[in-house]
């Protein structure tokens, strides 16, 4: 290189060889999976595939099958519930326990590895606990009978009425330590001086939260909700672990919808539909938060 | 009156706040039993208990016999201790035509678990690296798709994989579910990796470059060496995170070869026989054993991960 420098540029190609060959997994999965994967699956969700994907377009019928099948409609219905109550008590929980955590608290540590530690455990084992303790006939509901209030009835698991709503006490309890923990990470970010100068003001506590740090804290809040909701659209293992769907199919969301018609029932074009619904569903989500997080900073 | 007394025991916050670096030290708050302190400890423990509650039931459930089940309630201590169910649910518990308990999951779990984490943190601190100190044209391009990726929910790209797996033959084996471990592990190790590695000194790098190192040779003799917190924290995030995996298990796996996960649930979610609550929780408890024991034992590490890997993406 030294002396034929000016003659001889080296090749673009070649620069930080050594580099490009170790991203390859990282280009392949980026390229091939996440990105060729995902256009794939919507392309082959305008085909009539059943056992095996084939390219024989059929237009928009797989998703006017979607959204006439009342699995799929149940399923979408119940996201929602599960999803909008989800966010908004793991968020208020979340950040509630993380305010009182940040009071300069003894045993810290104890309680938070206390709040934490479900987050750790899997969707299946968390789904079959809450399955054990909600339990009609031992669980809450047997025992508060056994107390002599014979009439008493919270079998949620059992009652297609209100059945996401005991997916979804198990699911709080396992996703809001995360909550509480980015929370706090987030109140720890609160310069010392607000608070300060909010005393001398003699603003009270709960104003100063409500008005000033929460306003602060609105990129972790922005975050958080990502991440929360992100994981809603996924939710799958909790339902399968809990009530396989049941009673009927009163508890199926669409991630086992998807499953079930790509795997059991071998109707591939179903599968592929529902998925890409779901995608949508995220796009949905992710979009405005990218352009939020991420446009502001390129514009800068 | 209220306002002036919240506004002291919160001054006395605000020492102890500044003195957190170097752990507790001057004032110490005047009164302990303040109707605040009551309030704000009685609120913390009660949470504790509802969060505590679930792990008890499942240890006294999985201690008792059956028929203490029967008539008592799931609150109260077992009368008579018993190990049965553990050893039940370790040896025995059927699932279809097996009947050799967990121990089957337990062992084809450790199988997928180790050759997943060490593959997929290795990829993805190369790539990480490749990320924070060798850009290359199209880099940061790759790196965008691989985060957003993160977000796609796994059923949108779950059959493509498939097809991928089949036709490289490995569909169904142990290598395919590392492959697909690591494929979905890759956004979020690589952005903690590379965050990592761009904040290290840029000034070692380059001295090194100087002395004539090269790619490989910076990774393992000056990045390694300097980034072992990372990699246990990347290694705990993909331990807790692989042995919890349901999905992938079910899909990329066969019955004989399922994860403990999936044959849990097929222990106890069984449709034949009788009920055997106690085994159930026995078995559930062992399931959870692992990711309990590393969050207990990384304990501060955990917290680490989850929050680099979440704040930042």
């Amino acid at each position: 290189m030294t002396g034929h420098a000016p003659a001889k540029r080296p090749n673009q190609l070649f620069r930080n060889l050594n580099s490009k060959i170790a991203s390859i997994p990282m280009i392949l999965i980026a390229m091939g999976i996440f990105l060729g994967g995902s256009l794939w699956t919507i392309l082959y969700s305008f085909t009539n595939s059943k056992l095996l994907p084939r390219l024989s377009f059929v237009g928009l019928d797989q998703y006017e099958r979607l959204w006439s099948t009342s699995r799929w409609i149940i399923s979408i219905q119940n996201l929602a519930i599960y999803g909008i109550l989800s966010l908004i008590f793991s968020l208020v929980i979340g950040f509630l326990l993380a305010a009182l955590m940040d009071q300069k608290i003894r045993f810290e540590n104890a309680f938070r590895t206390i709040f934490l530690y479900p987050f750790a455990l899997s969707f299946i084992v968390t789904g079959l606990v809450w399955q054990w303790i909600l339990n009609p006939e031992f669980g809450i509901q047997g025992i508060v009978r056994s107390l002599g209030f014979e009439n008493f009835t919270f079998d949620p698991l059992y009652n297609p009425d209100i059945v996401i709503y005991g997916i979804l006490i198990a699911g709080l309890w396992q996703g809001t330590g995360l909550v509480m923990c980015l929370m706090l990470a987030g109140l720890r970010g609160i310069d010392e001086d607000i608070w300060k100068a909010a005393r001398v003001d003699g603003i009270p506590m709960w104003r100063t939260y409500l008005f000033i740090v929460i306003p602060m804290m609105r990129p972790v809040f922005i975050t958080t909700l990502v991440i929360i909701a992100s994981g809603i659209v996924k939710v799958y293992d909790l339902v399968v672990a809990q009530t396989s769907g049941g009673p009927g199919n009163a508890s199926e969301v669409p991630a086992k919808y998807v499953y079930d018609y790509m795997f059991q029932a071998q109707n591939l074009g179903q599968g592929f539909a529902a998925s890409t619904m779901m995608l949508l569903t995220v796009a949905i989500i992710i979009i405005p938060w990218a352009y939020l997080e991420f446009g502001g900073k390129k514009r800068g | 009156m209220a306002n002036i007394s919240t506004l002291n025991t919160t001054g006395a916050g605000f020492d102890a706040v500044a003195a957190d670096v170097s752990g507790p030290r001057g004032r110490r708050p005047k009164r302990v039993l303040s109707r605040r302190n009551i309030i704000l400890y009685g609120v913390l423990s009660i949470a504790a208990l509802y969060y505590l509650l679930p792990l008890y039931v499942m240890v006294v459930t999985s201690l008792k016999g059956m028929p203490e089940i029967r008539m008592g309630n799931i609150f109260s201590p077992p009368m008579e201790i018993t190990f049965e169910p553990w050893v039940k649910a370790w040896a025995e518990a059927c699932t279809g035509l097996n009947c050799d308990g967990l121990s089957r999951g337990f062992w084809n779990s450790v199988q997928i678990l180790v050759p997943s984490v060490v593959v997929s943190i290795f990829v993805a601190s190369v790539s990480g690296y490749s990320l924070a100190n060798w850009r290359f044209k199209g880099s940061e391009l790759f790196f965008s798709i691989l985060i957003i990726g993160a977000f796609i929910p796994y059923q949108v790209m779950i059959y493509p994989v498939v097809i991928a797996l089949r036709e490289l033959g490995v569909y169904g084996t142990l290598t395919g579910l590392v492959i697909v471990h690591t494929i979905f592990g890759m956004p979020i190790l690589t952005l903690l990796f590379r965050n990592y590695f761009a904040s290290l000194p840029v000034e070692l790098f380059k001295a090194a470059r100087i002395d004539g190192a090269g790619f490989w040779q910076i990774y393992l003799r000056i990045m390694l060496p300097m980034s072992l917190p990372i990699f246990v924290v990347a290694m705990i995030l993909q331990v807790t995170g692989i042995w919890n995996d349901f999905l992938f298990g079910v899909v990329f796996t066969r019955p004989d070869t399922y994860p403990m996960t999936v044959q849990l649930n097929n222990i106890v979610n069984s449709v034949q026989g009788v009920k055997e609550y106690n085994v159930n929780m026995a078995a559930t408890l062992l399931t959870g054993a692992i990711p309990l024991i590393v969050y207990f034992v990384s304990g501060r590490l955990f917290v680490r991960g989850i929050a680099a890997g979440a704040v930042k993406g």
